[in-house]
């Protein structure tokens, strides 16, 4: 038969659009994204043993604008794949398999990432201007 | 180092070290959130600690090797040239063992640096 840009078998485009779909992706981008955090993490701590010079400047690094926003970004990236690790945990092991418990735990993944990334940069904040 | 050769160790040590992070990193992000401030002689004197010494160490180990883990998965998906995944694959396990290796000599090295002075 001649190759016709047939549809391949897996046409996405006729999935309804559920919660899990978007988690997990999500959760292999922020994966991804704490990569690189585990490289800030490696920067603070060379810096932290290199002596108070070096130190001051990563922490200027980490605390102006441009820190911060990565930092708010991997505190999201943390807490979401750290949530969403634990349903995935769950599932192994072989509980949270029903439609509604799945789709309960993934909005509960997704808001508990939310408001513990709120909770914690309001902390910060605090910290910071106090 | 194809993904169809070792799939049962792989998956494993993914779930293994994925739980072994949730109290290592709860643990750091708590402590970090309990300090004063993040100010040199704070950050040395906490992470000096022979429990931070400890703690920061295994985190650091655990951490490097999870995130080899799952970016080997994400080159494994979408890098299909032989030669780019072979080489990319390298790569991240050299810069995961560097990463590793660095973090742990930092701690070790305020951990029994202070100690001794």
């Amino acid at each position: 038969m001649p190759a016709r840009g047939r549809p391949l078998s897996p046409h996405l485009q006729v999935y309804r659009w559920q919660i899990g779909n978007t988690l997990s992706v999500l959760h292999r981008f922020t994966g991804l994204l704490l990569s690189l955090g585990l490289l800030a993490l490696v920067y603070w701590l060379v810096a932290l043993a290199g002596g108070a010079g070096g130190y001051a400047a990563a922490l200027g690094l980490f605390a102006g604008p441009l820190g911060l926003s990565a930092l708010c970004g991997a505190a999201f990236a943390f807490f979401f794949h750290l949530l969403n690790g634990v349903r995935h945990l769950l599932w192994d092991v072989g509980y949270g398999f029903e439609r509604r418990t799945r789709h309960a735990s993934g909005w509960l993944a997704a808001g508990g990432a939310v408001a513990l990334t709120a909770l914690v940069g309001t902390l910060v904040w605090h910290r910071l201007h106090s | 180092m194809g993904s169809a050769k070792s799939g049962t160790g792989h998956w494993r040590a993914q779930r293994v070290s994925a739980l072994a992070l949730i109290p290592l990193a709860l643990w750091f992000l708590l402590s970090l959130l309990a300090l004063r401030s993040l100010d040199y002689a704070v950050a040395r004197a906490w992470l000096a600690r022979p429990v931070s010494v400890l703690l920061a160490s295994l985190l650091i180990v655990v951490l490097a090797y999870h995130s080899y883990l799952g970016t080997k998965v994400v080159v494994e998906d979408y890098v299909h040239a032989p030669g780019a995944k072979l080489l990319s694959l390298i790569a991240l396990r050299f810069l995961h063992v560097l990463a590793g290796g660095a973090g742990l000599l930092a701690i070790l090295h305020i951990g029994i640096g202070t100690a001794a002075s």
